[in-house]
């Protein structure tokens, strides 16, 4: 079938509105669902669920959190990986500290505590803008590390606030399995990426994005700065707080705070860069790259090269690799790949006729 | 004309405003009349645009009081402004351009948007009646302004006369009681400025929108306006009728004095 949306008349605003307007694109959005919800768990061997797919789900999760507040209300922050931190750690001590809790619930507790978090942090935000409100959320992003180091509650006392996710089960049944947790991880994922896309299509989002592109014009239309600030810092954080519950419970299953790092925080960073800043899908395209690349440079560079190398080159390799093509993004297509697939799809509406 | 000029709706008293060392508006009074063109006028750097950010509360004089619908209006934000029914463009186009017409058209619309975010997150039932409801309307602006065929445009991609009418949709959109305009025709081409002009007279006569204007373009200002008020170096120096301001000693020397 071509690409086309000829003959596809919309014959009411809501239809419009839709997320997916032109058929093709829904039957292939549906597609990929099925594909990744039904087929993979049953297809997938248990190194891709744990190592590649779930991972990407989750990191799209907190990408996806960050490009709320940066790509759509453009606030820059450097502090996710503090805030994934305070959702699982958030999600730990209610599961551990409240009787017969609900995983599910705790789920959403472990959001709402990073939310509260994330618009304390997020008030610098209305005093200060970029480069300096980034250095603020790198405050945030020590601060929440060293707090859940230093008092030795947060992690039940373990050494070095290490600890160790407990079973995640729902309604009575247990997720044990990779096929399970990915199953979950996908639903959850896929779920709040649909109330993301709901936010950002309407005036919610709107709002976001007239205080990014003008914040006196937005003003001065009737939106508030403050509300709209912190609700997106808010709503940015439950994500990435959300994600972080998960990275604990069906990715990695012992955590430390050490482990949701500046580092971390940058990956998400160069995640929405290249997948696609104030984008859904790019958040998604933007963590799958980020995870796949240095599992294809592990596996390419000894093939085409050879051993001789060693696993020091390769490491390197990858480095020069990722700040290239950050520099390339940032400077050739700021929109990212979310918007090289857009442009490729105008080619194709086109297509056979160049213009 | 058939609208009838109502009463004083904005009542300016004795505003003063200073940045720093810089005098950008001393001691001016005037009023605007509802349903009435008002126009400002003036050399460039007189206080004109300083003028309109007073009245929606971007900027807050050191001096002076407002009256507004004959009560003393408090220190007010611009969004308080939106709320009392205030709306604007800006001399440099402040369109949000990482986003479509449609969706900036919408942004006017925000106020009368009564869901939160978790009902838009949903989307489904009273946030998807509420964003169908408020297209409508925004399609209506859309129609008026005959801007039907850039509505999924990206601003940014238009030229520069199409942002300008865009921004008059945002701001129509919110249906306010008053418009401020700053410059909406700089730059046009003489087509361009004739449509503007159409747009401005329409909108003043089928909504009985209040509209304060500021144009360079005398042709323009002496054509449209009820009444005119000019400034000089932050200074008031002629107000009334086109015929009047034309005919003002001291307006003709302002202007002969610079380069216009
Ligand atoms: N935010 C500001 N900070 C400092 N000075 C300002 C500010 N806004 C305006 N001014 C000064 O106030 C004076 C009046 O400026 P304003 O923009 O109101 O003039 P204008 O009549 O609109 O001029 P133009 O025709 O060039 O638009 C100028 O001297 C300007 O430099
Ligand atoms: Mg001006």
């Amino acid at each position: 079938m071509l690409y086309r949306e000829a003959g596809q008349f919309k014959a009411s605003y809501a239809e419009d509105a839709q997320i997916f307007p032109i058929r093709q694109d829904r039957i292939g959005f549906w597609l990929l669902m099925l594909v990744f919800g039904v087929a993979v768990p049953f297809l997938a061997s248990e190194y891709w669920l744990k190592a590649i797919l779930i991972p990407v789900l989750i990191f799209s999760l907190a990408a996806l959190g960050l490009n709320i507040l940066t790509g759509y209300a453009g606030q820059l922050s450097l502090g996710s990986a503090a805030f994934m931190a305070v959702g699982a750690f958030a999600a730990y001590n209610f599961i551990l500290r409240i009787e017969g809790m609900p995983f599910l619930v705790a789920l959403v507790l472990a959001g709402l505590t990073a939310a509260a978090v994330g618009i304390l942090f997020g008030l610098p935000s209305l005093r200060i803008k970029g480069f300096y409100l980034a250095v603020a959320t790198l405050a945030a992003q020590f601060f929440i590390v060293w707090a859940l180091v230093k008092f030795p509650w947060f992690s039940n006392n373990s050494s070095s606030g290490v600890v160790t996710a407990q079973d995640v089960t729902i309604l009575g049944y247990t997720f044990a399995t990779p096929e399970a947790k990915y199953v979950l991880t996908f639903l959850i994922v896929a779920f709040m990426a649909l109330l993301a896309k709901n936010m950002v299509r309407s005036s919610t989002g709107r709002a976001w994005m007239a205080v990014r592109d003008m914040d006196v014009a937005a003003q001065v239309i009737g939106f508030r700065l403050m509300r709209t600030k912190l609700l997106a810092f808010a709503v940015s954080s439950f994500y990435c707080g959300v994600a972080g519950a998960l990275y604990a419970y069906t990715y990695i299953g012992t955590v430390e705070p050490e482990g949701f790092n500046l580092d971390l925080s940058f990956k998400i960073l160069f995640m929405i860069i290249i997948g696609g800043v104030g984008s859904i899908m790019g958040s998604f395209l933007g963590a799958a790259f980020i995870v796949l690349l240095p599992i294809f440079l592990d596996n390419f560079v000894p093939m085409i090269f050879g051993d001789s190398l060693g696993a020091g080159f390769v490491s390197n390799f990858q480095l020069i690799i990722f700040g290239g093509l950050i520099i390339f993004f940032l400077i050739v297509e700021p929109h990212g790949l979310a918007r090289l697939w857009q442009i490729a799809k105008e080619k194709l509406r086109l297509w056979p006729f160049p213009h | 004309m058939a609208r009838k000029i109502g009463g004083v709706i904005v009542d300016l008293q004795n505003i003063s405003l200073r940045f720093g060392g810089v005098k950008a508006l001393t001691d001016i009074s005037f009023d605007v009349k509802e349903h009435e063109i008002r126009s400002i006028i003036g050399p460039n750097g007189a206080g004109k645009s300083s003028m309109l950010n007073v009245i929606n509360g971007v900027y807050h004089p050191q001096e002076g009081q407002i009256f507004f619908k004959g009560a003393l209006r408090k220190k007010l934000e611009p969004h308080e402004a939106a709320e009392q029914g205030i709306a604007r463009t800006f001399q440099n186009i402040a369109l949000f351009k990482g986003m479509t017409v449609l969706d900036n058209i919408m942004t006017g619309r925000n106020l009368k948007m009564k869901c939160n975010f978790l009902q838009h997150a949903l989307y489904w039932g009273a946030a998807q009646k509420e964003e169908i409801a408020h297209r409508i309307k925004v399609e209506e602006v859309i129609e008026f302004l005959e801007i039907q065929s850039i509505r999924k445009t990206p601003v940014g991609r238009l030229p520069y006369g199409l942002q300008k009418r865009v921004e008059l949709a945002r701001a129509l959109a919110a249906e306010p009681h008053i418009l401020l305009l700053d410059e909406p025709m700089a730059g046009m081409n003489v087509e361009e400025k004739q449509d503007m002009c159409r747009f401005i007279l329409d909108v003043n006569d089928h909504y009985g929108t209040t509209i304060v204007l500021i144009e360079h373009d005398m042709g323009v200002v002496m054509d449209i306006s009820d009444r005119v008020v000019v400034l000089d170096y932050g200074k008031k120096i002629g107000d009334g009728e086109p015929e009047e301001v034309k005919n003002n000693p001291e307006v003709i020397k302002a202007y002969l004095g610079t380069s216009h």
